[in-house]
């Protein structure tokens, strides 16, 4: 346990400390929001919405800070194998399994913590929270979407050599995970084919946010 | 004495390349032992496989009776390793990394806050503790790697190159703390180094190693005895005449080296006037002649007709080390 919090606390520190990178990954979900949300908030009328695409969008961006994040810290591993790190940590007497729990739990905790800061920014654009137990039951689907993701990204890292192959993650991974995810737009407007892909990670994810969704995060106005 | 490292046939290949090549020798506990070689020699290759880093594609080796193949985690327990190429987080300060370091092996806390001052002290960095590494020169990261290597106290230590790139005085330091290290606590140490020096004052035994291949064994004493004697250098337009003319019984080898003509001799002194005036006599131009005790180095040029440091501004080395640093990056 007590190397599981070792790494944990390692990744704390290098997040308090790398504020541009906050900032960077806080700045792209809160521009969607802003754009897209009061861009398109006029023109665009979803089914079954009311109207409201802001606040249609926030659950959304709050889910893809959460994603994009925990990813990111996953993939972080191809780092600390480049800059030598990793052979630190895997010559010391501890357990593959330890390591993977304390990268894992401190990118979730990474992630949830850029997910809340979007969620307070959204509060500040003018909304209000209805139900405490429904937000607490957020909270605990983002902390599943970063543990997931974190996981996901750390398999994706460990047969990676370099940062090469990262931009082919992005684009055939996360883009996909992302557009299909039901953070845009509502998934019963996809065509019935990739609807109907029950099991594949996209759908088991929109499942995920849609739960994220209804339990509460959607009734903040 | 008992065996702390045995190793048998150990061999690594990397596609058709044999880094390392059917070697085999034991280390005593408490024993300074060192791996001596130019560039490429197969050092690091050899201190990976025995610290479970890489497997070896033949032969075995043990770490205090432990297999490395069979239990890595057993092996991991007992040791220690200081790598070659960074392996800090640069975006901790010196106390952090020294403390991730510490709790990775389960230092109590007043254990570990203790030897992390006193570490710190001795590589001398005390004042920059609580800097980020990032903003270290090469030598104070280096300084600050073995720090954090020596701080778990493990059964066996891996040092590889510790010293390089560090300067005089702190070299002087570290083998210093290295020696105190391994006479008080019974620490088996075993670490690369090109640096001649270094492996004759810290090392109880040197392995000369080249194309990963052992090609000698000894005390550092013995291995320069074994030259036969003082070595006398003559730098001269005709090595050959040279070589022709010494044929005295007293001398015990002759090389030819690169325009120069190394000499084996006991008593060099003595005989050094016999040597110019059987030159002088045969009229054989002498730009400079030499005498001095045998080091290492010429233990090395006598095993394989090259000095460590021509060997490492060959080509194909310098190629090599790039091919490492464009892995590296
Ligand atoms: N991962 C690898 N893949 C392919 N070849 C390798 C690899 N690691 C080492 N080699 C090769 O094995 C040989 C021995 O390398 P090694 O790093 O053990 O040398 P060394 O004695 O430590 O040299 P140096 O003094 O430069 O550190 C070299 O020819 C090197 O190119
Ligand atoms: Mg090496």
């Amino acid at each position: 346990m007590d190397i599981i919090y070792t790494i944990w606390l390692r990744s704390m520190k290098r997040f308090i400390r790398s504020k541009s990178r906050i900032i960077g990954s806080i700045a792209m979900p809160l521009f969607f929001l802003l754009f897209l949300g009061f861009g398109l908030n006029s023109v665009v009328s979803l089914p079954g919405l009311g109207g409201n695409y802001i606040v249609f969008l926030i659950p959304g961006m709050v889910a893809m800070s959460v994603l994009f994040t925990s990813v990111f810290s996953g993939i972080q591993i191809i780092w600390d194998k480049q800059f030598g790190f990793l052979k630190e940590t895997l010559v010391a007497p501890v357990s593959r399994l330890e390591i993977m729990l304390g990268q894992t739990a401190g990118g979730a905790t990474t992630a949830v913590v850029q997910g809340l800061m979007i969620l307070i920014l959204s509060i500040l654009i003018g909304l209000s929270i209805q139900s405490i137990p429904g937000f607490l039951i957020a909270i605990g689907f983002m902390v599943l979407i970063g543990i997931g993701f974190t996981a996901f990204g750390i398999a994706i890292a460990s047969s990676m050599e370099d940062m090469n192959g990262f931009q082919l993650i992005m684009n055939f991974v996360i883009f996909p995970i992302f557009g299909l995810s039901g953070a845009l737009f509502p998934i019963s407007s996809l065509p019935g084919w990739k609807e109907s892909g029950t099991g594949s990670p996209e759908s088991r994810r929109s499942i995920r946010l849609s739960a994220l969704r209804s339990s509460g995060v959607s009734r903040l106005r | 004495m008992t065996i702390a490292i045995h190793v048998e046939n150990l061999t690594r290949r990397f596609g058709d390349l044999v880094a390392v090549d059917h070697i085999s020798f034991e280390i005593g506990q408490g024993e300074i032992f060192g791996l001596l070689g130019p560039n490429g020699a197969g050092k690091t290759t050899t201190l990976s496989m025995l610290a479970t880093m890489l497997k070896p594609s033949e032969g075995n080796a043990t770490v205090n009776g432990i297999d490395v193949e069979k239990d890595e985690d057993g092996v991991r327990r007992l040791i220690g390793i200081v790598f070659q190429y960074q392996s800090l987080d640069e975006e901790l300060t010196a106390w952090e990394n020294m403390d991730f370091h510490g709790r990775l092996y389960r230092l109590p806390t007043d254990v570990r806050n203790q030897r992390i001052g006193e570490l710190l002290a001795l590589v001398e960095l005390a004042d920059r503790k609580d800097d980020i590494v990032k903003t270290f020169s090469g030598g104070m990261r280096r300084r600050l790697e073995i720090a954090r290597g020596l701080l778990h106290h493990p059964a066996v230590q891996f040092l590889d190159e510790p010293t390089l790139g560090l300067d005089p005085q702190t070299r002087n330091h570290l083998w210093q703390y290295i020696a105190t290290l391994s006479k008080e606590k019974g620490i088996t140490i075993i670490l690369t180094t090109h640096y001649m020096e270094e492996a004759d004052r810290l090392c109880n035994r040197v392995a000369i190693i080249d194309h990963g291949k052992i090609i000698a064994l000894d005390t550092p004493s013995n291995l320069k005895d074994g030259i036969g004697g003082d070595v006398v250098t003559i730098k001269s337009t005709d090595t050959a005449a040279i070589v022709e003319t010494l044929k005295e019984p007293w001398i015990n080898r002759v090389d030819t080296h690169e325009g120069e003509v190394v000499i084996s001799l006991r008593n060099a002194e003595q005989h050094l006037s016999t040597i110019v005036t059987l030159l002088v006599a045969r009229q054989i131009p002498i730009s400079s002649i030499s005498i001095h005790k045998p080091t290492l180095e010429d233990v090395f040029l006598s095993f394989t007709g090259k000095s460590i440091r021509e060997q490492e501004a060959g080509t194909a080395d310098i190629l090599r080390q790039q091919m490492k640093m464009m892995r590296r990056h």
